[in-house]
């Protein structure tokens, strides 16, 4: 089997790195999670790597993302540093936002990451914004809004799909379709087939790809990308995939089905997909793969240890970049 | 050099040369320019009271005419003010934010905060607001308060063609978010504005008219009919100071706390309803820190706590009158 075939292995490995940096993230924070000591709403991502790490290697920091409260695995494929998101979580001084963001708010400009977002299908016109600016100042970046199933009935996201073929914006509308809003099955709350059915509607192709295949995301985001560079204007992808841990952590996932849940994880994961497939195509090793869980493991580690000891804000902050100036 | 021109004029121009000085500086909305796509003239309209017209051939490709979609363009702003533009995002209708709030109060209002400080927004949203228009419930509100409420959110009310412009050009240099409410009466209101640019700082009320009697606190609109009521009462020897507030937030509370110690006497003029409106907050702020001074119940003319109503007569008893702040200000003259 072949893979990818503008792929280099340092490229491979850069993607390997990415995902598993994302899964051991996630996994790390489930259990932490539990123990008490993170406040407020942790959403997972867990199980979609492959759409974050699969559109993010075709990007630079010229690209703007914006992202959704389920965040984690598209800021870390951004670039947003690690350690920094982790002390954000666990709302330290020292977290990318300062602690007055946290998990939902995860944000850092000058790696193009325009946040997380608490406000499901916020992102939508933020990212038209950002290709605007793009196209505007000639800059050849795009922007790439990541919303899930729920945002996909969002108004504004609609208002944005429209908006984006009017202006013919460089951006790319990803909809990760894991299955669930909240609770309830996309089956039941998208009247469509599929979300990118409704891609024609607003004048832009529609593409539908495998979310647990690394190297169909990869493909399928590398032309859309392209196009928006080459001004060809916006494209709507639906991710299809599922996600591991619930709605957010806490969440008893009694509507999914018994074992549901197990039998991805054996049978889809989009890591063991992507090692399997790289390992018979002799372009990375087992050992390489290992070599690169160890040292993303000792990463989490430490980003843990180090969030867990980090100062936590004080008085200051509170009051402090309300505003640039306020007299 | 000043000369007479409207209220409009003067926010055109003020545009206009803010766009001359910064090529970030872009103005979109709902026919801003007019006649996108159709078969007759290009910039048609200007906006859908001509406030915009003209900048669309002088300044190519800056002025966009949107969907008729207020969450996306106004969201499209706020993202585009993120990633490094000066947009100027025309609401039309203060009323219309029911369908875009959420990229006001929950995008752009918080980003500065929620990313620990890293993220500028300098967006400014223009919107039309005020009663007298015969426009009903839909097309008359007075929001100012409503955004007031919000941190991270600057708002301002010119009342006259001079603040309009000088106001504007500080809201499109200034680095915050900036709600820029226009009331639709005075659009045609002349007034001397300098040719030249110039900015006026956000957080300074002006002092319209000094008097040591009583101090009338107002905004917008209502400024006009505040000073009319105090020249009446002039001649009856009342001296009334007239307080234009120019920006509600930032809120100039020095000058507000200085008269109303001076004078002991306070009515406070707000055009929107009364609950949780600006003339209850600056009373509250009156009765917490110059109490002592307070020689009477501080007074509130506004409209009923009612939608504004379409027929003449119930618009006209609906808007507060000349009349009513002078009956007001006799009442705390005692």
């Amino acid at each position: 089997m072949s893979v990818s075939s503008d792929l280099s292995k340092d490229e491979l490995l850069k993607a390997y790195r990415m995902m598993r940096t994302i899964r051991e993230f996630e996994e790390r924070l489930h259990v932490e999670f539990a123990t008490g000591e993170i406040p407020g709403f942790v959403h997972l991502y867990a199980g979609e790597e492959a759409s974050a790490v699969g559109t993010m290697l075709h990007l630079n920091d010229a690209d703007y993302v914006a992202t959704t409260h389920r965040g984690h695995g598209h800021c870390i494929a951004k670039g947003v540093d690690v350690r920094g998101m982790m002390a954000e979580i666990y709302g330290r001084k020292t977290g990318v936002c300062h602690g007055k963001g946290g998990s939902m708010h995860i944000a850092d400009l000058s790696k193009g990451m325009l946040g997380a977002n608490g406000i499901v299908g916020a992102g939508g016109p933020l990212i038209c914004g950002a290709a605007l600016a793009a196209k505007y100042k000639k800059s050849g970046g795009v922007g790439v809004c990541f919303f899930g199933d729920g945002a996909s009935n969002q108004g504004v996201i609609f208002e944005s799909l429209n908006l984006a073929s009017v202006w013919r914006l460089p951006a790319i509308f990803v909809a990760e379709n894991n299955g669930y809003a909240e609770a309830t099955s996309s089956t039941w709350s998208v009247a469509t087939d599929n979300i990118a059915d409704r891609a024609s509607g607003f004048g832009m192709p529609g593409v539908i790809v495998d979310g647990f295949d690394f190297f169909a995301v990869h493909e399928a985001l590398g032309e859309a990308i392209e196009r928006a560079r080459q001004g060809g204007g916006p494209t709507l992808v639906e991710v299809k995939f599922s996600r591991y841990f619930g709605h957010f952590e806490g969440d008893a996932q009694t509507y999914r089905a018994p074992g549901e849940v197990q039998k991805l994880r054996d049978e889809k994961d989009c890591l063991k997909r992507f090692e399997e497939r790289v390992v018979r195509a002799e372009m990375l090793t087992a050992d390489q793969l290992r070599g690169v869980h160890a040292e993303v493991k000792t990463l989490i580690d430490s980003a843990v240890t180090e969030a867990k000891a980090a100062p936590l804000p004080t008085a200051e902050d509170l009051l402090s970049d309300v505003y640039v100036s306020y007299p | 050099m000043a000369r007479k021109i409207t209220f409009s004029q003067a926010i055109n121009e003020a545009l206009s040369q803010e766009m001359a000085r910064d090529e970030t500086v872009i103005v979109m909305g709902e026919d801003n320019a007019g006649g996108a796509g159709s078969p007759g003239e290009q910039d048609a309209w200007g906006g859908v009271l001509g406030v915009t017209k003209g900048l669309f051939h002088k300044y190519p490709g800056r002025v966009l005419d949107t969907p008729l979609s207020e969450g996306g363009y106004i969201g499209a702003a706020v993202g585009a003010a993120a990633c490094g533009m000066r947009p100027v995002a025309e609401l039309m209708f203060i009323d219309f934010m029911g369908v875009c709030f959420d990229q006001i109060f929950n995008q752009a209002a918080k980003f500065r905060y929620m990313f620990g400080g890293k993220a500028v927004t300098p967006v400014v949203i223009r919107a039309m607001q005020g009663a007298g228009l015969r426009a009903a419930a839909q097309h008359s509100q007075m929001l100012t308060s409503l955004f007031t409420h919000i941190p991270g959110l600057k708002v301002v009310c010119p009342s006259t063609p001079y603040d309009a412009k000088g106001l504007l050009i500080q809201a499109i240099r200034d680095n915050d978010p900036v709600i820029f409410c226009e009331h639709k009466l005075l659009y045609s209101r002349e007034g001397d504005v300098p040719e030249e640019s110039y900015a006026i700082p956000f957080g300074e009320a002006n002092v319209v008219r000094e008097g040591d009697d009583v101090t009338i606190v107002t905004y917008g609109r209502m400024v006009h009919y505040a000073t009319e009521a105090a020249e009446k009462l002039a001649k009856d020897g009342i001296e009334v100071e007239v307080i234009d507030l120019r920006t509600t937030s930032p809120l100039d509370e020095e000058t507000i706390l200085e008269s109303a110690e001076r004078t002991g006497r306070v009515v406070v003029v707000d055009e929107a309803n009364p609950r949780c409106s600006m003339a209850t907050d600056i009373s509250a702020l009156i009765a917490q820190r110059a109490f002592h001074s307070l020689k009477a119940p501080i007074e509130m003319v506004t409209a009923p706590h009612t939608p504004t109503p379409f027929a003449g007569v119930l618009e006209d008893m609906y808007i507060p009158s000349a009349k009513q702040i002078a009956d007001a200000v006799l009442k705390v003259r005692g």
